[in-house]
């Protein structure tokens, strides 16, 4: 069969999170990759794939990659790769293509290209035999010119070390990123986590069609809004009654005095076309079992409390709180003890070695302050691979990682767990301390002490939490 | 909530509970929502559910139906079949009602859709 070479340009960003997300779409979807060229930290991979149509799909989900192309030439010197395209055009490459519209991208990788320096490069392959038009907004082709001048923007070298032409044979997914953004989502929280992660979540756990995916800290939903997009059918929980309500303080300024409505993570669905993917959401800790026992899921995704901007909590008993009655229902506000990130995320591994299929994903984040950071306090468990460890850098201190660990094995006795993540509140003084973050704590204190004003007048006056 | 949520819900958490399942199921307010038939979704979901307490919820809400208590063989290639169960798993939604633990009657109650199974201190072992 004949296998076709492929560039796949990426956005020069995650860069970590690069391979993990290409091998787990390629795995969900069954395509073989076979490198050219080693995978490496450039914009690019370069790789032979079965067909066309493969590309495609493979694209459709990549939220790291820009878009893929059919190689047309690769050469390390722009006259190079001239001489090699007017050879190509002699025998007959572009005749398929002739007398289509068309138009040429450029992109200088690590160089300055103003709107001057893309036409002169337009310009120079007019020795191409095009008959037909160009066409900027809707052409029938486009083709990717690249010149690449390595990864330092300090080092900029005077020549391109690399240069590409190739046709564009599809976009990626990061149009997805925009549909899904914050900005114009109905209903947000304030630690909603951004589209772009929350869809490379969904691709790095595998997330397929027809698959049941659970967030056991769902929060605003987002990452289960990412997961739906993938196909995944998605069930959330939370400990926040008012936030699964929507009831929690707006956190757009805008929508201050207005009444809200439509302010659900269901609304959300609806918003994005996906409410046929949207099982529940339910109220509950997960610090507490209570799924059916042989219960299991085809994904676990998390963005677990760090206690940094949201409280880390688990019902248990520091104090006896009354019980407060609201329009006939009853609503709990039991009371809450603090639960740290180690016993959180080990919890959330015993609970994922029971409830997770068998070579199914768990993913959840971790805050990290850099410094105190080594591999050997990364969370493990005797049923669980590590797949990925992805850094995301915060601030200069601080930055959150990504784990990504695959069921290896089913459950048994013998089974061992452990984490040394440094705890939440050594974290939480640090961060604060060192990590540029007085506008968030502002808010977030504000945020707070309005959530707890709110849920102390309930318990008073015993009346409507509003 | 959807029946296969109760399907997967239980009450194990309870003091003096022992398996708190099945959740009996009251029902106030039903809504019916159309939602988009997903094959591959509902072949992969059956064997996750518990069917003989999914056929009696559906009982017990009053959306009775032609679906046997047996679970038939072969259903991966019946789509009639497929289209009942999608139905009644995803499509019947309780709006409004109360989930009840089999073993000491404590209430859950649904709102809006949401069910809370938060517990109270005095309520965990
Ligand atoms: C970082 S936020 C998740 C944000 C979410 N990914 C989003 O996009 O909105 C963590 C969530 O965990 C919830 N939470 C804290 N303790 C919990 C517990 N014991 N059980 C369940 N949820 C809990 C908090 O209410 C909060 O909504």
């Amino acid at each position: 069969m004949k296998r076709f070479q492929y560039l796949l340009w990426f956005a020069h960003e995650h860069v970590s999170f690069r391979l993990h997300e290409i091998e787990a779409i390629a795995s969900v979807l069954k395509i073989p990759i076979k490198w050219i060229e080693p995978p490496s930290d450039k914009p690019w991979y370069l790789v032979e794939l079965p067909s066309e149509e493969a590309v495609q799909k493979l694209s459709a989900r990549s939220v790291t990659m820009r878009r893929a192309i059919h190689l047309w030439a690769d050469e390390p010197t722009v006259p190079r790769l001239h001489a090699s395209l007017k050879e190509k055009c002699l025998n007959g490459l572009l005749e398929p293509y002739k007398l289509k519209s068309f138009k040429v991208d450029v992109d200088l990788f690590c160089n300055s290209q103003t709107q001057e320096e893309k036409l002169e490069r337009i310009e120079s392959f007019s020795y191409m035999p095009f008959q037909g038009h160009v066409d900027l907004m809707n052409p029938d082709v486009t083709f990717q010119y690249i010149e690449y001048y390595g990864l330092d923007p300090k080092i900029v070298p005077a020549n391109p070390t690399r240069t590409f032409f190739g046709r564009v044979v599809s976009e990626s997914g990061r149009q997805l990123i925009h549909e899904l953004s914050l900005k114009r989502r109905k209903f947000i929280g304030n630690t909603s986590m951004d589209p772009q992660l929350s869809l490379l979540m969904a691709n790095l756990g595998k997330v397929s069609n027809g698959d049941l995916v659970l967030d056991p800290f769902v929060g605003s939903g987002s990452l289960l809004v990412a997961a739906a997009k993938f196909g995944g059918h998605v069930i959330g929980t939370d400990i926040d009654f008012l936030m699964l309500h929507g009831r929690t303080r707006p956190t757009r300024k805008q929508t201050r005095h207005i009444a809200r409505k439509d302010e659900s993570i269901e609304a959300n669905m609806v918003q994005y076309s996906c409410v046929d993917k949207y099982i529940d959401v339910i109220v509950a800790d997960s610090a507490i079992p209570f799924w059916r026992s042989d219960v299991e899921f085809d994904c676990i995704l998390a963005d677990p409390p760090y206690g940094i901007r949201e409280p880390t909590e688990r019902i248990g008993s520091k104090e006896s709180l009354p019980i407060i009655k609201k329009e006939g229902s009853s609503v709990h506000f039991p009371s809450k003890i603090e639960y740290g990130l180690n016993e959180i995320i080990k919890d959330l591994m015993w609970f994922s070695s029971k409830h997770l299929k068998l070579h199914g994903r768990l993913l959840f984040w971790v805050p990290v302050f850099r410094q105190d950071y080594n591999d050997a306090q990364i969370a493990r468990h005797s049923c669980f691979q590590l797949i990925g460890n992805c850094e995301q850098v915060l601030t200069t201190f601080t930055a959150r990682r990504l784990l990504v660990f695959e069921k290896i094995k089913m459950p048994q006795d013998t089974d061992e767990c452990s984490s040394a993540i440094p705890t939440s509140s050594t974290f939480r003084e640090k961060y604060f301390t060192h990590g540029d973050e007085n506008r968030l704590t502002r808010k977030q204190k504000k945020a707070e002490a309005a959530k707890n004003k709110e849920i102390w007048f309930a318990k008073l006056n015993n009346v409507n939490v509003k | 909530m959807k029946l296969l949520t109760h399907n997967l819900l239980s009450s194990k958490s309870l003091k003096g509970v022992k398996v708190g399942y099945p959740l009996r199921i009251v029902a106030k307010d039903v809504k019916i929502n159309e939602s988009k038939f997903n094959k591959e979704f509902v072949k992969k979901i059956i064997p996750k559910l518990d069917w003989q307490v999914f056929i009696n919820a559906a009982v017990q809400i009053g959306h009775n139906n032609d679906l046997s208590d047996e679970l038939i063989d072969d259903y991966e290639n019946n789509d009639e079949f497929l289209k009942k169960v999608h139905h009644l798993l995803v499509e019947i939604e309780i709006i409004n009602g109360e989930l009840i633990c089999p073993e000491t009657d404590r209430v859950f109650p649904i709102s809006d859709g949401i069910p809370n199974l938060l517990l109270n201190v005095n309520e965990v072992p």
